[in-house]
């Protein structure tokens, strides 16, 4: 059983062509690990009766899957981490979510998150932080800190996250698997609960990258519901690459200066060696704008964000509260109620850098900038293939050591947050490990790799040949030091 | 450094956004936001002249839906949700108490 | 003090009649029990996502080229947010600075602007106990949520609340005729919301403008601008000032409310719609929308005035109903050298006095005159094949029975008298029988003669043509 559950979906999928193993014993042992969680990692698992007849498969011939709690699945429960949605179950099912039900995967269960999405430790979650499986008293990173935990910590093989602003790219990182986000567009967003409309994108978290492929090949497409889908051109295959001939990769000067973790900085240092004994070739590069890529950011997607939200005000579905009252009091104690701290904090900045006189400072400065940074990676990308830096600027840091201090943590999303400006896809492969402040235990640091819009093959093949070339086979909990 | 968001504005802004604030979160807000926002307003000073703002990530244009029905819900799953379902319909208090 | 002027804008919201709602598939419905045609996009579920109607777009580009308006190459949809029940996503879906219509004109009106948007949903009030009652609580039916519907503003052209009503009613006809919209104002699928203010008689400043709400016939619409019109102009002379507010017509007493609340104004904070593409109008999506254009009435009144000569009020009472258009562009086809003017003459004056004569229902068009046979008639007595009171008589027949004017005039013996012999004849008669009217015509009292020209028309039957037997008289005297 422990070495069904060692098997990545790849190998697991080979095995059963091979009928070496059954779907059923597959899943089986899956739905079993799912039941150990002491990471708080679900928020919901599927028991597979009554109430999750909508979103079972006609038959198990798949890996069964984690679903961030973002996505609706009907019938379930679906609460985005939020009190303000405790006890919906939607009428209606994620198209992305219902492509893989279509493909024969089982739903495992709902994955815990920050609220919304909005946050990058998983401490944002109105049902308890998720912990970090290399170091139970750190944060898994986040908003999809329950997929990753999950996938790193034995309790699913592999995991639906979203990206909004590194949502999976982060927790990947701290959490030494894989993360892609697809260009945006790539895959569907309806059933998709929106936080940032014009940066948010779901993709898989996994164990290697090959399982990134397989994943993103059955979500990918063009959706009648979704008018900002596209799908991804020529779709998505198993990447086979063996070296990095060829190829350029880009490191940012503008970004490079920013404080990074010494650990952190060692292991990418390390990996941009790894690339050119693989025949790649590193160069510098200039992205001007990136570093306001953070400002842009936080007045965009909480601008976004504080539209998205308005809804939940106890009418239609969800909590309500001050019902007694009369309407200005029923909105005000439901949404004050329902929603978190975190939450609350975006939807005032969102709706401040939106209302009237403050937005061309804010709201139209920032697009200003967004454009600026899309064409400085474009014009980055006519001279090299890839863009690469570390996933994120420190390790995974310690519960409740940044809470206090909301700027410090957005301004961990150095590096993601570019990305999602942009639209661009990005993958975060475990690079190595490296010793937090205080010692032991080791835990993983990430390298992301960007690449031009729609060029996720050549991203996956690159990742690939790379993940090959560094050979990162570590798990928590394996031998100390 | 003075706050570049005051109370009168963190209470402007919460009416806005229906959001009560409790006396402790208006001044935590205050605080708050003001750090967030001396980060971002260092865009405020940027020479953008002459860039377009992105509107939109995707470059498409008429993505449309035939004019053809669907079926709709049934009337019971469109109200199973309601906090307060009534006579066929979503009941919520009048806007002013009496 | 100066005199004051009006200055009246109308906006208006026409809804469109597809069969789908603007952002989802759920079908349009009037008078259904309530939330029987929802979804979860419609009802604002987490998650969801618009998808715009393809014929919505179609209709508005119609409506805007019957406006003369230009069509915007590209143009975006915005959110306007603000909350209120009967808006589920607590944001509506509407266009902002860049519509899909830009500056246009339908008559002496110029158009501002035209746009896409979705309506709300329906609230109704009711009581803690349920009956209508006081407002202790609201109802939500979120069938009408969605609707799509095209916003069109004037600029403030109009000068008095006749014209207001008269140019609003130019406005639905026009629009009823596309087929786009069912434009009914009792049952909401036209509404007219106007923007009121005076000023001093000359002045190009424009005076604070108040918004009233709630007109729902053009009846309405007029009294509620002349009494908000009363209203300021009363206010101002006595030396205050008009204030901003948006105002509630109450049909029942006539009068106006004012609905301003104790809240500020609302701060929409309107943002690009990101969940949405821009629309981008093609070349054949233009011709298209151009080819499925009738003649409109605008044009249709030009057309008469300056190609048929028609003097613009008949034109106007012509033109604008399309059957009553019809029926006389048939009767203009089938005359022979009659000119339209009087063809319309008649059309508009004598068969239309004579179909409320007859308490027939409809107009000319539902009448039994047809074309051709109303053609003939008028040509005849402008031949003067009868006289113009024959004319009058064979007409009534036609109404009441239908027929050929020939036949009719054969049977009932009408035709005029064409022997003017004969008339002379009796001309002379009737002279020679009324000395009286003879003293009192050469003493100068032209009046008299009318009794020796009734003389001679009861002794002809009124075959004869008054005009003649005047001329006969005046020449004997």
């Amino acid at each position: 059983m422990a070495e069904i559950l060692d098997l990545t979906v790849l190998e697991a999928h080979n095995a059963k062509m091979a009928g070496e193993l059954s779907p059923r014993e597959h899943v089986e042992a899956w739905f079993e690990a799912a039941g150990t969680d002491e990471l708080n990692a679900y928020l919901w698992r599927n028991d597979r009766g009554p109430e999750a007849a909508a979103i079972e498969p006609a038959q198990d011939w798949n890996a069964p899957i984690a679903v961030k709690d973002i996505f609706c699945t009907e019938g379930a429960p679906t609460t985005a981490a939020s009190r303000i949605l405790e006890g919906y179950r939607p009428p209606y099912t994620a198209t992305a979510v219902q492509k893989l039900i279509k493909a024969g995967l089982p739903i495992l269960g709902k994955t815990n998150m920050d609220e919304f999405a909005m946050g990058s430790s998983n401490e944002n979650s109105a049902y308890g932080p998720v912990l970090n499986p290399w170091d139970r008293t750190r944060v898994p990173g986040g908003s999809s800190g329950g997929s990753a935990a999950a996938v790193a910590g034995g309790l699913a093989p592999w995991a639906l996250g979203t990206d909004t602003g590194g949502s999976i790219r982060q927790p990947a990182a701290f959490c030494g698997i894989v993360g892609l986000k697809p260009t945006y567009g790539a895959i569907s967003r309806y059933g998709m609960i929106a936080y940032a409309s014009s940066l948010d994108q779901c993709g898989p978290l996994t164990r290697t990258v090959s399982d990134a492929a397989l994943l993103l090949a059955m979500l990918e497409g063009r959706d009648p519901l979704d008018s900002t889908s596209v799908g991804i051109d020529g779709g998505v295959s198993l990447p086979d690459r063996e070296d990095l001939a060829g190829m350029r990769f880009g490191v940012p000067a503008e970004l490079a200066r920013d404080s990074v973790d010494a650990g952190v900085r060692e292991v990418f240092e390390r990996t941009l060696e790894k690339i050119e004994s693989l025949g790649g070739e590193v160069v510098e590069v200039s992205l001007p704008s990136a570093e306001h890529g953070i400002s842009a950011y936080y007045v965009i997607a909480p601008a976004e964000a504080s539209s998205n939200l308005a809804r939940y005000d106890g009418v239609r579905y969800g909590m309500r509260a001050g019902g007694d009252g009369d309407l200005i009091e029923m909105y005000e104690t439901t949404r004050s109620d329902g929603f978190g701290a975190e939450v609350k904090r975006r939807i005032m900045l969102g709706t401040y850098a939106l209302s009237s006189g403050y937005y061309e400072a804010y709201y139209g400065q920032a697009q200003k900038v967004r454009t600026r940074i899309a064409e400085d990676f474009s014009r980055a990308f006519s001279a090299v293939d890839f863009i690469v830096t570390p996933t994120a600027p420190s390790l995974a840091f310690k519960l409740e050591e940044k809470t206090n201090d909301p700027l410090s943590m957005y301004l961990g999303d150095l590096f993601t947050v570019p990305i999602n400006l942009a639209g661009l896809p990005a993958i975060s492969i475990p690079a190595g490990l490296a010793e937090p402040e205080g010692g032991e235990p080791q835990l993983p640091v990430g390298f992301q790799i960007a690449a031009p819009a729609f060029a996720e093959q050549r991203l996956l093949d690159a990742a690939y040949a790379l993940e090959q070339g560094i050979g990162f086979d570590r798990r928590p909990g394996d031998a100390d030091g | 450094m003075p706050p570049v968001i005051d109370r009168e504005q963190v209470l402007h802004v919460a009416r806005l956004a229906r959001l009560r604030l409790s006396e402790e979160e208006v001044e935590t807000m205050v605080g708050e936001l003001s750090g967030i926002l001396g980060h971002v307003d260092r865009i405020a000073s940027l020479d953008l002249e002459g860039v377009e703002p992105t509107s939109h990530v995707v470059a498409l244009e008429n993505v449309l839906r035939a004019d053809e029905p669907w079926r709709s819900l049934p009337r019971d799953v469109a109200l199973a949700s309601a906090p307060e379902p009534s006579e066929g319909a979503f009941r919520v208090p009048s806007p002013q108490a009496e | 003090m100066a005199e004051l002027e009006a200055v009246i804008g109308l906006e208006i919201h026409v809804q469109l009649a597809t069969k789908t709602k603007m952002f989802c598939g759920c079908e349009l419905s009037f008078g259904d029990e309530p939330n029987v045609h929802t979804c979860p996009i419609c009802l604002a579920h987490p998650g969801v996502l618009p998808v715009p109607n393809e014929q919505a777009i179609r209709y508005a580009l119609q409506i805007g080229l019957a406006l003369d308006c230009e069509i915007a190459p590209r143009s975006i949809f915005h959110r306007k947010n603000y909350f209120y029940p009967d808006s589920p996503k607590a944001y509506q879906i509407s266009q902002y600075d860049i519509p899909i219509c830009g500056p246009g004109k339908l008559g002496e009106v110029r158009i501002h602007r035209a746009h896409l948007e979705e309506d709300a949903a329906k609230t109704i009030h009711v009581g803690a106990s349920g009956r209508i009652h006081g407002s202790d609580a609201s109802l939500v039916d979120f069938n009408r949520g969605g609707t799509p519907l095209v916003e069109i503003v004037t600029e403030p052209d109009l000068r008095d609340a006749a014209e207001a009503a008269e140019w609003a009613r130019l406005l639905r006809e026009t629009v009823r005729q596309l087929g786009v919209s069912d434009v009914n104002m009792e049952e909401g699928s036209l509404r007219v919301d106007a923007n009121v203010s005076v000023r001093p008689a000359g002045s190009s400043e424009l005076g604070t403008k108040t918004e009233l709400k709630n007109m729902n016939s053009f009846r309405f619409l007029q009294r509620g601008i002349e009494a908000e019109l009363a209203r300021q102009r009363e206010l101002v002379e006595a030396g205050g000032t008009v204030e901003q507010e948006t105002l509630h017509f109450d049909p029942a007493s006539g009068s106006l409310t004012s609905l301003r609340s104790k809240e500020e104004a609302h701060d929409y904070r309107y943002f690009p719609e990101p969940d949405l593409m821009p629309l981008a109008p093609t070349e054949e999506m233009l011709r298209e929308a151009r080819e499925a254009l009738p003649e409109l009435p605008v044009a249709r009144i030009e057309r008469y005035e300056s190609e048929l000569g028609l003097a613009r009020d008949v034109a106007l009472t012509l033109a604008t109903d399309p059957r009553t258009a019809g029926y006389f562009e048939n009767t203009v086809e089938a005359a022979d050298g009659v000119e339209p003017r009087v063809l319309a003459n008649w059309v508009t004056g004598e068969l239309a006095a004579a179909l409320r004569q007859a308490e027939v229902e409809g107009g000319a068009a539902d009448s039994r005159v047809s074309p051709p046979a109303l053609a003939t008639l008028v040509r005849m007595v402008q031949e003067k094949k009868i006289s113009h009171g024959s004319g009058k008589t064979v007409l009534a027949a036609m109404v009441t029975e239908g027929g050929d004017p020939a036949e009719i005039i054969e049977r009932e013996g009408l035709a005029q008298m064409s022997d003017s012999g004969e008339l002379e004849a009796i001309v002379e008669k009737a002279i020679a029988d009324n000395p009286d009217a003879v003293e009192k015509i050469r003493e100068g009292n032209g009046k008299a003669i009318g009794a020796i020209v009734g003389a001679v028309m009861r002794e002809t039957k009124g075959r004869a043509d008054g005009g003649e037997v005047n001329r006969l008289i005046r020449e004997r005297l």
